[in-house]
């Protein structure tokens, strides 16, 4: 082990930690606003990967249907349960969904996918994306938002399965890769920087960032934290829980999203990869006390960081490493800590 | 791609259907399917799924009728699947599972009753050591030191000294490692770094990087499936520049298509079914053809060779049961014994895979003719010469 040996792990490490700790921070997000712990959130990396992948071949992403699938059963739920009710303002309301879902199906297969330039390639996959985290909430979650949170983990791990199933259906069985964002590779030293690390550097930060203000400064933002910290004080103060999660999937939805597209450049992905990555970003959340955005990034940095180095000394171990790291910070968050019993 | 799925989906539920909807005379030769065509080995699992449809109906004279199962690549699954089709279905012979770690778990429940069993997987322990449990287990791929002599040959002709290996953290990347070792040995090449890594794995700097250390002359890959193309982007991008050897686990087209210039080069020893328009005139290259263009007609791609494998099953199948039925009726224990004793005096039967010449101890029955050493030129496979 030399200097040049560390810096290459390092870089290689907090590439990953960056994409870790953009999925701890969704995962906190979801946890603290609505009590759910998104299992699946490692599809929507997987998913945003493998449909990139799709558009980069020229090939309609059959994602596509299964957003119109989704938005059908939604639109079918919202008529039902408004059934008494119904008025010019709901059928705007379904009007817009279903027209979205049929412009995109339309853009998609008139396209020239394969031509495009990779800034639409990347917009049209999160534009195909980002609806499925509030159809998920809206069909998997809503209905029993009041559940204990146990049942919400069941239906959570539920829809984690029947995810990957449905990701072998779409994409196939093979991984999938994509096209570098760019490819320079610039040298500072001894080292040789891949622009794709940089990229992933960059945009997780921005991202990081513009959370915060989203968080600090935005009225919804606000809004959100609001139910974070008091479910029913927010209600009684005209935060709708629907929205909020509906808004926190959607956000989950498009950071996984993003995610993926980011490490699609640089590893193979497959239609059940997701898990590991986004059990990962749990370790790095748990480290978090799955309370503190900046101690569940700084965590997920180090799982990265500490995968790296374990992959370098001992390979056959790594993941054994770094699953076991969870246990001393159990240990250490229980005992310093108070505990409160959950509310149910 | 959707439009293909729900096909191959539908010729599989129609298949299924037709095996039990169809009025079963009592003389019918049942033979149990059980493939991982969901889960994490689907990549394996779906041609041998699909292929079941290509399967010989008849032999000696009846009706072969098939069960297709699936295991979701999941041992659990595949011991209840084996239990099924052995207990409720009374099949005289099980076609499968895809998975190594599937199969070990299998074989004595095959033993116990008394069934044949015609395993496609990497893994040659299913046949080795031979014991009187795995006297029911027949293996339709080529063992894993038949593969790694051709590549050790290579190797040795080419002057490499000294190899560093890079293997899945799996059955499959476990056996490479024990079969080259014994190999290396006697050929006087060294090998200097042996790392392995999991599936699933979204960085391989490290064990790359450990491999670049001890720069040795050559790598060799052992991963199945797309997984054994990062270990070699990872190690071109790092710039190793010496061979890199591949096994046959990534003798499938998506390898060439994730891989691209990285993979250019890359030596590896499969059976000739990659590489059939290049091959000399031959009895397998024949039946290969045949079974390439029927399942290129029914799925719209060309199957890999997994499919093959399990197409050679039940070619050993139909070539044994002729006389097989002159010890029994099917459905007896009589006959499934018959079966098994036929199946292992299979002698010089051509398949897609190679020529099988089984034995009381030899399950496996390849020779040299078995393998083909490809490389990967302008993108595409070609024969070595």
């Amino acid at each position: 082990m030399n200097f040049q040996i560390a810096l290459i792990l390092g870089q290689d490490g907090i590439t990953n930690g960056a994409i870790y700790a953009l999925l701890a921070l969704s995962i906190l997000l979801v946890f603290t606003v609505t009590r759910i712990l998104l299992i699946p959130l490692g599809e929507f990396v997987t998913f945003g990967a493998l449909t990139m992948a799709a558009i980069q071949m020229g090939k309609a992403p059959a994602l596509e249907w299964l957003l119109l699938a989704l938005t059908l059963i939604d639109c079918g739920m919202d008529l039902y349960q408004y059934r008494h009710k119904l008025d010019g303002r709901k059928f705007q309301t379904i009007g817009l969904k279903l027209g979205y879902v049929i412009a995109m199906i339309a853009l998609i297969q008139t396209l020239p996918l394969a031509e495009l330039p990779m800034v639409f390639q990347a917009l049209l996959t999160l534009a195909l994306m980002v609806p499925l985290g509030p159809l998920m909430y809206r069909l998997f979650f809503q209905p029993l938002a009041d559940a204990p949170a146990l049942v919400l983990l069941i239906v959570s791990i539920a829809v984690h399965v029947a995810m990957v199933g449905v990701g072998l259906l779409l994409f196939g069985p093979e991984g999938a890769r994509t096209e570098p964002f760019t490819d320079t590779v610039f040298r500072v030293g001894p080292m040789m920087l891949k622009s794709q690390t940089l990229w992933v550097i960059m945009v997780s930060v921005i991202l990081i960032v513009t959370l915060f203000l989203l968080f600090e400064r935005t009225l919804y933002g606000k809004a959100l934290r609001a139910t974070a910290v008091n479910r029913t004080g927010a209600r009684l103060l005209g935060i709708s829980p629907v929205f909020a999660g509906k808004a926190t999937f959607a956000l989950a939805a498009f950071i996984g999203t993003l995610s993926g597209i980011l490490i699609a450049p640089i590893t193979t992905l497959y239609f059940d990869s997701g898990f590991i990555i986004s059990l990962k970003g749990f370790v790095g959340a748990i480290i978090g006390g799955l309370i503190s955005y900046p101690l569940a990034a700084v965590g997920a940095v180090a799982v990265g960081l500490i995968e790296a180095f374990s992959m370098f000394w001992a390979s056959t171990y790594k993941e054994i490493i770094v699953f076991t790291l969870i246990i001393p910070f159990l240990i250490w968050r229980s005992m310093t800590s108070h505990h409160v019993e959950d509310d149910e | 791609m959707p439009s293909r799925k729900t096909l191959s989906a539908l010729i599989a539920a129609a298949t299924l259907a037709s095996s039990m909807v169809a009025p079963v005379a009592m003389a019918d030769i049942k033979v149990g399917v059980v493939t991982s065509s969901t889960g994490p080995i689907a990549l394996v699992g779906i041609p041998q799924k699909n292929t079941v449809a290509l399967l010989p109906d008849h032999a000696g004279g009846e009706k072969i009728t098939y069960i297709p199962l699936d295991d979701a690549s999941d041992p659990t699954a595949t011991v209840k699947a084996f239990k099924k089709l052995i207990d409720d279905e009374k099949v005289d012979a099980i076609i499968g599972p895809s998975g190594s770690g599937n199969a070990m778990g299998v074989i004595q429940f095959a033993a116990e009753s008394g069934t044949p069993m015609l395993a496609p997987v990497g893994t040659a322990a299913v046949v080795l050591p031979m014991t009187e449990e795995k006297k029911w287990v027949f293996k339709t791929t080529q063992n894993d030191d038949l593969i790694a002599a051709a590549l050790v040959d290579h190797m040795k002709k080419s002057g490499v000294k000294t190899i560093g290996m890079m293997g899945t953290a799996d059955p499959y990347g476990e056996n490479w490692s024990r079969v080259m070792k014994g190999l290396t040995e006697k050929a006087g090449i060294k090998i200097v770094a042996d790392e392995h890594f999991q599936r699933q794995d979204t960085s391989l700097t490290g064990q790359s990087l450990k491999i670049l250390m001890s720069n040795p002359d050559a790598v060799l890959i052992a991963a199945p499936g797309s997984s054994s193309v990062m270990p070699q982007t990872t190690l071109k991008d790092q710039g190793y520049s010496g061979q890199i050897y591949q096994t046959h686990g990534a003798a499938l087209d998506p390898f060439l298509r994730l891989g691209g210039k990285a993979v250019e080069g890359t030596i590896l020893a499969a059976s000739l079914m990659l590489v059939l328009d290049e091959v000399p005139e031959s009895k397998s290259k024949e039946i290969a053809e045949d079974y390439v263009d029927r399942y290129t007609r029914i799925y719209g791609n060309a199957p890999a060779t997994f499919g093959g494998n399990v197409y050679d099953a039940g070619l050993l199948l139909q070539n044994a049961i002729p006389a097989a039925l002159e010890q029994g009726k099917p459905g007896t224990a009589e006959f499934r014994a018959a079966l098994r004793t036929a199946l292992e005096n299979t002698t010089e039967m051509a398949a897609t895979q190679g020529v099988y010449n089984l034995t009381p101890e030899d399950h496996s029955g390849f020779d040299e003719r078995g393998r083909e050493l490809i490389t990967v030129k302008d993108g595409g496979w070609a024969l070595m010469d």
